[in-house]
């Protein structure tokens, strides 16, 4: 599951960026793929939508939510983390 | 209005209105004939152009525009149901932020709000009034009630021909259309209420207002997001200042605390599920409040004639757009709206005393507003006070402006500046006096006010001390 879970994750995130899935590497952070707040809004919107699980964030202190979306790797980690929790 | 018009010297400090609006209409018509014209063949030269021009004013007399002054006021709040309780929550510097209380609240993330509780529209209007009037609209007839019966002032007759309204809300009637959208989709039914259309339609309040009171001159309703009542006090003041209104009523209600609309804000993720705390380094969002204020703006020798109480003068107004970004805020978009407020009202920046912040209590707004301000007033910046009273009676969208000139009004009349509560952990990126926890004594001639929508829309409104 977990990789399963990965290239979802990857896919909406590349679709936010207009990037193709295999250029996104797990240190990128959201700045330097290109997704700014209301980017990283949707983004999270769709992850939510896509596994059925409720993801604490609030953009106005990204930094101190439970959920890290400091990096790539760490978004996919945190997902793979509530989707576990859900299951 | 032109940046060549704004060119305002000290000599201008303290002079009235009329003749500060006469020399500005004046300036104008110099650069649109020729420069260096003694005023009366600037005038003439304004009368030779045909009235369709339209960067011209109508000529009316030696002075062109009319002084604005406000002689009454009203409002509905989670502070209170009237102007001098909502003062006194200003002064003791008292959240009105509680637990939201309505159908389906549990199904939400965020749980709190600037709520007006035990609200019973019984108590004020008819059976057949509550089938019509939303709560936004109940909101305005109450406030609008308070504040016409402190003008003193009748409609009945020439008056009302002369006089009109003009609100702004960004919802209108949300209650409604959450009710209704209730019942036909999740209820199953097919058939509502046959007032549901007047019942939401955005220009319902301004609509009862003119009813309620007489006012047949201009109605209208304006949505501009969380600037929308400072639009329309703008425009109500630039109609009286024109003279196309003696009399305007003016200001703005929302009432978006139900469930539907809570859970479209919760989307955007900029809520806080504990406490507004703008410009605390600790912030993290704003808090919704519903409510309304309105405000009667007449004409200044029309108020000075009849021995009317002015409770304070409307200066000027500026707007301007970001033309950026559907959400975040722009520091250049604001500062343009706060400084061509202060040129169209001829102030200097240090005559400003204090300013009521937009200060929502995100991230994003609070330093963007205070580095505008700190641009803007230059060295003056440190001098003055600026305060978000949102930290008390909550944003309440297309209405917060006009409860939070309410604010203005007390910092020029009573000399009492309303404080930012909740504030906690001071931020080096909003490093002005904002008034932190507690209300000051303080006498300041001028303010400001401050209103930046979603959409990149400014709004900033100038008043004097009366």
């Amino acid at each position: 599951m977990p990789t399963q879970v990965h290239d979802r994750i990857v896919a909406i995130i590349a679709e936010q960026a207009m990037l193709d899935p295999a250029d996104i590497r797990p240190d990128m952070t959201p700045a330097e793929l290109g997704i700014d707040s209301l980017g990283m809004v949707e983004s999270i919107f769709a992850i939510e939508e896509a596994f059925d699980i409720s993801i604490p964030f609030n953009a106005n202190e990204p930094e101190k939510s439970d959920f890290d979306v400091s990096t790539m790797g760490s978004i996919v980690a945190a997902v793979e983390k509530l989707v576990v929790a859900k299951a | 209005m032109s940046p060549k018009s704004g060119k305002s010297g000290k000599d201008d400090k303290g002079r009235a209105g009329k003749d500060r609006a006469g020399s500005d209409r004046a300036g104008r018509t110099r650069s649109k004939a020729k420069p260096g014209a003694d005023e009366t063949a600037a005038r003439d030269a304004v009368a030779a152009i045909p009235p369709a021009a339209p960067a011209v004013a109508p000529v009316q007399g030696a002075s062109g525009l009319r002084r604005v002054v406000i002689t009454g006021a009203g409002t509905v709040n989670a502070l209170g149901l009237d102007v001098a309780s909502t003062l006194a929550a200003f002064r003791d510097g008292r959240s009105g932020i509680t637990q939201l209380d309505f159908r389906d609240v549990e199904r939400l993330t965020i749980q709190i709000g600037a709520q007006v509780h035990d609200w019973n529209p019984e108590t004020y209007f008819n059976r057949q009034q509550i089938l019509l009037y939303d709560k936004f609209t109940q909101f305005t007839l109450l406030a609008a009630k308070e504040a016409v019966a402190q003008s003193g002032l009748s409609f009945h007759g020439e008056l009302g021909l002369c006089s009109g309204v003009v609100l702004g809300t960004a919802g209108g009637g949300l209650n409604t259309w959450d009710e209704n959208y209730r019942v036909v989709y999740e209820e199953g039914k097919n058939r509502v209420h046959p007032f549901v259309v007047p019942k939401l339609m955005n220009n319902a309040a301004a609509s009862h207002v003119s009813m309620e009171f007489g006012l047949r001159g201009p109605a209208f309703t304006v949505a501009t997001a969380c600037a929308s009542s400072n639009h329309a006090m703008g425009l109500a003041f630039q109609m009286v200042r024109s003279g196309a209104a003696q009399v305007m009523l003016t200001g703005g209600a929302e009432a978006m605390l139900c469930f539907g609309g809570v859970k479209a804000w919760e989307g955007l993720r900029v809520m806080s599920k504990d406490g507004c705390r703008p410009f605390s380094a600790n912030r993290n969002g704003m808090v919704q409040g519903e409510g309304a204020g309105v405000f009667v703006f007449e004409d200044h020798d029309h108020a000075r004639a009849r021995g009317a109480d002015i409770l304070a003068e409307v200066v000027g107004f500026a707007m301007s757009a970001d033309a950026q970004d559907i959400v975040m805020p722009s520091a250049q978009g604001a500062e343009r709206a706060i400084t061509g407020a202060m040129r169209d009202a001829r102030l200097n920046p240090e005559d400003v005393g204090y300013i009521n912040a937009h200060g929502t209590g995100t991230a994003a707004n609070d330093k963007t507003e205070c580095a505008a301000v700190a641009h803007a007033f230059g060295h003056h910046a440190d001098r003055l006070m600026m305060s978000s009273t949102k930290s008390m009676h909550g944003h309440i969208i297309g209405g917060t402006g006009a409860v939070e000139l309410l604010a203005c009004i007390m910092a020029l009349r009573d000399g009492v500046i309303a404080p930012t509560i909740g504030y906690q952990e001071p931020d080096p990126e909003c490093a002005l006096d904002v008034v932190p926890n507690t209300a000051r004594e303080a006498r300041v001639d001028a303010v400001l006010s401050n209103a930046f929508a979603f959409g990149g829309l400014n709004a900033v409104l100038a008043l004097r001390r009366a």
